[in-house]
């Protein structure tokens, strides 16, 4: 049914949108927590970082990464050295450059539930002799899983559709970093691709579209669950 | 009087400045009452750790649960001290059997099965919090609190968003609690109706500060206090025990030092000890004895003091106890009755009662060994 190359490219996109989306929850979270919660001094300055992939050119993100990241950059010679990990010209790489495209929606939807989450509820947890760890296991967490998924498929569907970033760090290359929206530039690029090309277009659009029905599912069942209804 | 609860502290909350100082007794149920934003709320969130003072001393059993001078600030949950708020906050996540445990299975006596029991939470367990009644809600918290093994219980007024009849719901549990438990408990109210019926200590919250603080009866008997105890509610507190019953009639004989009320029959064994309130709005003063009244509950004796009024109606006190043990009735009268009965301090007065008020669905002390004779 898929050609070779489609299952290669969708195969990849997934990994790509997993790994990008399990590796920046908990910093996203963390992120979330930070903005939601606390007061510090450069407070408005992390928030405008977190949010500058939204509005800044992806090939400026690309750019900057290719020269932190790249072989001959300062993070990425350090991650060479001390890990034995490189983030240039690979898949690592392609997930990497998803993953700050996608992190300020990631947050956005972590800080908003958290910011609904009722603290008293969380205080009442403390007069019942639960510790701040057990309050945002038991609570807080669990009050805001809707939150986390929604920001979590977003996360995932802006990944697997990144196309800028990937493309001026880690390059097009076939197998490596050729994900969907890649391929498909590829073959808009070549004369009579554009059969391929619809193909590709219409497997995109129903990844993205499963993608945000399972979500809506998921977080209508979780949210009558803290709700206490269902 | 060994103290329970020490408490001095000072907090800056925006314009308001809570300056309080409060030691409650070991046992039984101290009512803070105030206005609402007199800081009544504010003190009870510093006793439990969720409201940091700005200096102070908050010591409970002896232990010391704050203190600014040796920098000790206990977090709320190593105070052991169950909090029960005026919404349930209840975890909308959690089942009824969840939320009870969600602080610990008990112990002292008390286990998940004596708290179901006690709060008649048999059938409730299973079902999802969004489930629950106002009321049932409430029972809930009262249990998940009790759980979690507290030494003391605040209550932040726990009846507040209640409708007359889940709050006369609830009202007998929290009695139990404190005969049958034995659990001291700080009780915030403005209602004087629930803290005469529950409370033994009395604190008045005013403006940040504990006002005054002693026995209900004697508070609410003062009138350099009535500003803080409710002028429209005024009305005195009676300790009475339960002497006869009168069968021909239906009524219950009910002493004090000084003579007998009749009221109503009330279903309870004799020597119960009742605590009644009687408005002031409910006695009449007569300056000699009265015949051919349909008003049988009578009794001689003086005004002790006259309030400072200037308006229509002046509050009298007055004694109508014996020399060594005073009862003290309020009666509110015009001003030109006063004037046409010449009634000053020392005048000898008799006090028609025309109602007390006894709710029968209202929890009545026990407390046997306290009896008065």
């Amino acid at each position: 049914m898929l050609t070779p190359l489609e299952s290669e490219a969708l195969l990849l996109s997934l990994r790509v949108g997993l790994v990008s989306v399990v590796f920046s929850l908990p910093l996203g979270l963390a992120v979330a927590w930070l903005l939601a919660r606390r007061e510090f001094p450069g407070k408005i300055l992390l928030n405008g970082l977190v949010h500058l992939p939204l509005v800044l050119p992806p090939v400026v993100v690309g750019f900057t990464l290719l020269v932190l990241f790249g072989r001959n950059g300062a993070g990425g010679a350090w991650l060479y050295q001390v890990f034995g990990i490189t983030f240039a010209f690979n898949w690592k790489g392609a997930a990497l450059a998803s993953a700050v495209m996608a992190f300020p929606l990631m947050v956005r939807a972590m800080r908003l539930s958290l910011e609904n989450v009722d603290r008293r509820l969380e205080a009442a947890a403390r007069t019942l002799g639960a510790n701040h760890l057990k309050v945002f296991a038991t609570i807080t967490l669990p009050l805001m899983s809707p939150g986390i998924l929604t920001g979590a498929i977003l996360a995932f569907a802006r990944s697997v559709g990144e196309f800028g970033a990937t493309i001026t760090f880690v390059s097009n290359i076939p197998g490596e970093t050729r994900t969907l929206p890649l391929a498909l530039y590829a073959l808009t690029q070549v004369p009579g691709g554009d059969q391929a090309a619809w193909r590709l277009t219409i497997i995109s659009v129903l990844l993205a579209m499963a993608a945000l029905i399972a979500s809506e599912l998921v977080a209508r069942r979780l949210d009558r669950r803290i709700r206490g209804a269902g | 009087m060994s103290a329970m609860i020490e408490l001095d502290i000072e907090k800056r909350l925006g314009e308001f400045h809570l300056a309080a100082r409060l030691a409650a007794p070991e046992s039984g149920i101290t009512a803070l009452f105030g206005r609402s934003g007199a800081g009544k709320t504010s003190i009870v969130n510093a006793l439990a750790g969720l409201l940091k003072p700005d200096r102070g001393r908050i010591a409970v059993g002896g232990e010391t649960l704050f203190d600014s001078e040796r920098g000790i600030d206990l977090p709320p949950e190593r105070r052991h001290l169950g909090y029960i708020f005026q919404e349930h906050r209840l975890f909308p996540h959690y089942s009824v059997k969840g939320n009870l445990l969600y602080g610990g299975k008990g112990g002292n006596g008390i286990s998940l099965d004596t708290v179901v029991t006690l709060l008649g939470l048999e059938h409730l367990l299973s079902r999802r919090v969004a489930e629950l009644s106002g009321g049932e809600k409430q029972r809930v918290a009262i249990g998940r609190a009790l759980l979690a093994s507290p030494r003391l219980l605040l209550m932040d007024e726990p009846l507040a968003a209640l409708d007359a009849a889940r709050k006369a719901e609830i009202l007998p549990f929290i009695a139990r609690l404190r005969d049958e438990l034995r659990l001291p408990i700080v009780y915030v109210s403005h209602a004087m109706e629930d803290v005469v019926q529950l409370a033994d200590t009395l604190a008045l919250v005013d403006d940040g500060r504990i006002a005054a603080i002693g026995p209900v009866e004697e508070l609410t008997s003062r009138i350099d206090l009535r500003p803080l105890t409710g002028r429209f509610e005024a009305g005195s507190v009676l300790r009475t025990v339960l002497r006869g019953q009168d069968a021909t009639y239906g009524l219950s004989e009910l002493a004090f030092p000084g003579g007998r009320l009749r009221v109503p029959h009330v279903d309870l064994p004799l020597g119960t000890v009742l605590r009644l309130r009687i408005h002031a709005r409910d006695v009449v003063l007569a300056n000699a004895p009265v015949s051919g009244l349909s008003i049988r509950n009578a009794f001689a004796g003086k005004v002790v003091e006259i309030s400072p009024d200037r308006g229509p109606l002046v509050d009298l006190r007055i004694d109508i106890g014996t020399p060594a043990e005073p009862v003290m009735l309020w009666a509110r009268i015009t001003r030109r009755a006063l004037h046409e009965l010449k009634l000053q301090p020392g005048s000898p007065v008799h006090a028609l009662v025309k109602t007390v008020a006894l709710n029968r669905s209202s929890p009545v002390r026990r407390e046997a060994e306290t009896e008065a004779s």
